[in-house]
């Protein structure tokens, strides 16, 4: 099973990386473009675990080490079944 | 009296801060391995600059969850003195001995020069012996050095007097052009509510000395020392 885990930004936290890239895509004229946020992504391999255990898991290590929960926040899916 | 400095892979002031301890102040100084669960003893526990594990996922996170950190946690949850510089101060908010986190700094730049900070509270075993409103001349070298906290967690700070440095100019004001970094409240050093786990983005060991250009670090570790003597 693969799992995919997108960590990125609260909305109360200022993200200045993503408004550098913002401010470029500006300069190259993309001015439709609002906003930016940028995050990371993991994409995880599962074996041996069955879809009910993987959704007890996941969430716990999110918030316990892929994300630090006073910035940011996590949102996750499976992307191939196993 | 003994002093434990920690090391990480990619650690790079443990040296400088074992120099300063055992050379400088003539103070027992061991080194303390990561993967080891033996403090040895000691009386203070430093966690010394650099870029542990690479600053990979998030500075300080990964050395957080290192088998030495437990025991860390445990000696500063029973009152033992633990000062983190640098590095250090990300571990130690990593590890929630510290409320709060670090962002890039807000300029996106690394930032590596010296600058002012204010001693706002002398009530702490690492400040007692500085005069509320000192400056301190103290160098800082970090890309991740911008302190952030929910509302909520800098009302508590504020409160409690865990603001134990802040970013000034020389002259001990405040203003945006002092705080480098982007922190908010201009926090460059902050105690835990028990008072014994300092985090400082400053590095003491490195103003410890006139031929480093300053010694205005030593007062931190003046203060340790006169705090366990």
């Amino acid at each position: 099973m693969k799992v995919r885990i997108l960590v990125s930004f609260k909305d109360s936290v200022l993200d200045p990386q993503g408004q550098a890239v913002k401010n470029t895509l500006h300069t190259l004229g993309y001015s439709s473009i609002k906003d930016v946020r940028q995050g990371k992504v993991f994409e995880l391999e599962l074996e041996g675990i069955s879809k009910k255990e993987a959704e007890k898991i996941i969430p716990k290590i999110s918030d316990k080490v892929l994300a630090n929960p006073v910035i940011e926040k996590f949102s996750w899916q499976i992307i191939e079944k196993g | 009296m003994k002093f434990g400095v920690v090391i990480f892979p990619g650690s790079n002031c443990d040296y400088d801060t074992y120099y300063a301890l055992k050379n400088v102040f003539k103070q027992k100084t061991t080194f303390l391995w990561h993967k080891e669960h033996d403090l040895k003893n000691v009386d203070c526990v430093i966690l010394p600059g650099g870029f542990s594990y690479g600053d990979y996922l998030r500075s300080g996170s990964i050395a957080a969850f290192s088998p030495l950190m437990q025991e860390v946690k445990e000696f500063a949850l029973r009152g033992g003195l633990v000062l983190g510089i640098c590095n250090g101060f990300q571990i130690l908010l990593e590890l929630g001995l510290l409320p709060g986190a670090m962002l890039r700094n807000e300029k996106l730049k690394f930032l590596c020069q010296f600058i002012h900070i204010r001693v706002e509270n002398n009530k702490t075993p690492f400040s007692h012996q500085a005069k509320k409103g000192q400056i301190l001349k103290v160098p800082i070298a970090h890309f991740d050095g911008n302190y952030f906290a929910s509302p909520e967690t800098i009302l508590e700070i504020k409160k409690n007097s865990q603001i134990v440095f802040r970013y000034s100019d020389a002259k001990g004001q405040l203003n945006e052009e002092a705080n480098v970094n982007g922190s908010a409240e201009s926090i460059a050093g902050l105690i835990n509510k028990a008072g014994n786990v300092l985090g400082m983005m400053p590095h003491p060991e490195r103003a410890s000395e006139v031929l480093l250009g300053s010694e205005d670090g030593r007062i931190i570790f003046e203060s340790i020392i006169a705090k366990l003597s």
